[in-house]
């Protein structure tokens, strides 16, 4: 199973295994130590930033040369490779749910392993911004705009894509704010925004490609930073909206203490997460549109990353597991939107 | 079977054949049913019984064998061109048929999707006259009749081939035209070739994924396909659901290819 995992890997051109090795330098005639972060899909480009300079500062201090890969997928399929047996070292999923089932599933790591860093084991946090055509023809304002008729969101699928779990919790809380908790209405709203969906990506990347490059929609609900990252490729085509409400988006990371501890790199996984959450790599978070946790880095981008009102998974919906059951597991929310 | 056989070693042959066919198909079979037979009676029925389950295999059913029988249609007409006349670049387009055997799945659905798309190369020219052909039931059977195509042409081929022009040319001399030809000497003949071909190009479709989540749009209720609800179970680590929607679609695809053998046994033999 294991190796029929890593040879799929090895072609699998969704995977993008990219290794940043120093190359030459203080030559020593060890192997390179490998980590694997097994990552969700739109952290590709800052991963590749942190870990060049990662492996700089580790390789300079302990003289061993390392060898970090990265794998990328919907959070939900990336957990899941873990548990049948992708062997990561560290994860750096989308939300907390998709570390929680490594340990409820497979037992890969303790139960309080977002007690083991610092902010919930989140070096970073993003949000759910709008992302429209240039000029905004559909006047996308707010999150009533996207139930309107006639507008086509898009979206990825919320069973399968953490962002897309973000997306449907930000709409979900400004709906119980605005209904002043009447659920039958939130649930009325919810179900005419997803009217209008009309492609159900199964990641963030697929539905980025769909409103981005098939241009399908009026306003794709991103990742703040893939809503940059998509400025950036598509310079001129697209704006970022921010909404009058969305939701804290923690994207945590932890060591996955069973593969680390095998392949001998707890020590190495663990500096590496603690990298994170220096001055170097949150100032790196920041440029690739992460919000820093650092407040006086995170000041330095607060032209970019404006502040907005923000809703918490843990105060507003109680908590991961909680929020999970009543509306994304079989028979939630969710699944009653599209019940005929 | 007591009779002499000409060939010795049946009985090491038929044991290498058990041993692999165990390995290769029983085998991993027999996991799927035993997971799947978990999951209680309650659950078989409340998850197959599901609109949704059902939506879906309405359409992986439906599509695929409204792909099939397009790929027979066209597909008999490429290997009449292929096998029956010469021309310059006949070979270079024999092998193209290949293709879609070729490539790997992900990539035809993507490719497919950004010329179907309204707006790619096709799809914008085809959204002029208000047709949609990608994120519906079109886009998915555009990508079904993409890999289903080849099972058709290649099946055919070896038959056709083989039809000595002589039949046609006694059919001619006792004053046959050329579509009493065509309906009553050679296409009887085929018929055989062509359900084994439709037969191999629906079964492809039903099980396939790759190709189709790019461009199906995966719509709960519209246009979601039985694998992809097969990949979201396990995406939830519902082993024992995705099980039983496996093993529901394996009987039903089953019991359709059982009857599809059976009409053509008879077939053959009333052309006896």
């Amino acid at each position: 199973m294991k190796t029929l995992t890593f040879a799929l890997l090895a072609f699998a051109p969704i995977l993008a295994l990219s290794s940043c090795g120093k190359k030459g330098g203080s030559a020593s005639n060890e192997k390179p130590l490998k980590l694997l972060n097994v990552s969700y899909d739109p952290t590709r480009e800052f991963y590749v930033d942190v870990n060049r300079a990662f492996s700089a500062k580790w390789e300079s201090e302990h003289g061993r040369k390392i060898d970090i890969q990265q794998s990328h997928g919907g959070s939900g399929k990336q957990a899941r490779s873990v548990i049948d047996g992708l062997e990561a070292d560290v994860v750096t999923l989308a939300l907390a749910g998709d570390i929680d089932v490594l340990h409820k599933e497979a037992g890969l790591l303790p139960a309080d392993w977002q007690a083991k860093l610092p902010d919930n084991s989140s070096p970073y946090t993003s949000t759910i911004v709008f992302v429209v055509r240039k000029g905004n023809p559909k006047a996308i304002k707010d999150w009533d705009d996207l139930a309107k008729p006639g507008v086509q969101v898009i979206t990825p699928n919320p069973k399968t894509s953490g962002g897309a779990r973000w997306n449907y919790l930000a709409a979900w809380a400004w709906a119980e704010k605005q209904f002043a908790g009447d659920e039958a209405k939130v649930i009325d709203y919810i179900t005419r925004l997803f009217r209008n969906v009309p492609v159900l990506d199964t990641g963030a990347r697929g539905s980025t490609t769909t409103f981005a490059q098939r241009g399908i929609g009026d306003v794709f609900l991103s990742w703040e930073n893939e809503a940059y990252l998509i400025e950036k490729e598509f310079p001129g085509q697209t704006e970022v909206v921010y909404p009058s409400i969305s939701i804290l988006a923690e994207p945590p990371v932890a060591v996955v203490e069973k593969n680390a501890e095998k392949h001998g790199t707890a020590e190495l996984a663990k500096a590496y997460l603690e990298f994170l959450y220096t001055d170097e790599a949150q100032t790196l978070a920041g440029k690739h549109f992460y919000r820093p946790r650092n407040a006086s880095i995170a000041r330095q981008f607060v032209n970019k990353l404006p502040a907005l009102p923000l809703v918490t998974i843990n105060a507003d919906f109680g908590g991961w597991a909680k929020a999970q059951k009543v509306h994304f597991d079989d028979g939630g929310t969710f699944d009653r939107i599209y019940q005929p | 079977m007591s009779r002499k056989r000409v060939i010795p070693g049946f009985g090491l042959s038929l044991g290498f054949t058990i041993t692999y066919l165990s390995l290769i198909i029983l085998i991993p079979l027999a996991a799927l049913f035993i997971k799947a037979s978990a999951a209680g009676w309650d659950e078989w029925i409340s998850l197959l019984g599901s609109p949704r389950v059902l939506a879906a295999a309405k359409l992986t059913f439906g599509a695929s064998a409204a792909a099939a029988a397009v790929s027979v249609v066209f597909g008999l007409l490429v290997t009449w061109v292929l096998v029956r006349y010469e021309f310059p670049g006949r070979r270079l387009l024999d092998a193209m048929v290949d293709l879609p055997f070729a490539l790997p799945t992900a990539v035809a659905g993507i490719t497919l999707c950004a010329i179907y798309a309204p707006n790619g190369w096709i799809g914008e020219w085809l959204a002029k006259w208000g047709i949609q052909a990608a994120y519906n039931w079109t886009g998915v059977f555009i990508a079904l009749t993409f890999i289903g195509f080849p099972f058709v042409v290649r099946t055919l081929q070896p038959v056709m081939e083989d039809l000595g022009k002589e039949i046609e040319e006694a059919a001619a001399t006792l004053g046959a035209g050329r579509w009493t030809i065509f309906r009553r000497v050679v296409f009887p003949l085929l018929v055989p070739a062509l359900i084994t071909g439709f037969t191999l190009a629906f079964a492809r479709a039903i099980g396939e994924y790759g190709s189709v989540i790019f461009i199906s749009g995966n719509l709960p209720m519209k246009t979601e396909i039985l694998p992809h609800l097969i990949i979201m179970q396990l995406e939830q680590f519902k082993y024992d659901a995705a099980a039983v929607i496996a093993t529901g679609m394996l009987l039903v695809s089953f019991a359709l290819l059982l009857l599809i053998n059976l009409l053509q046994r008879r077939l053959d033999w009333q052309h006896r």
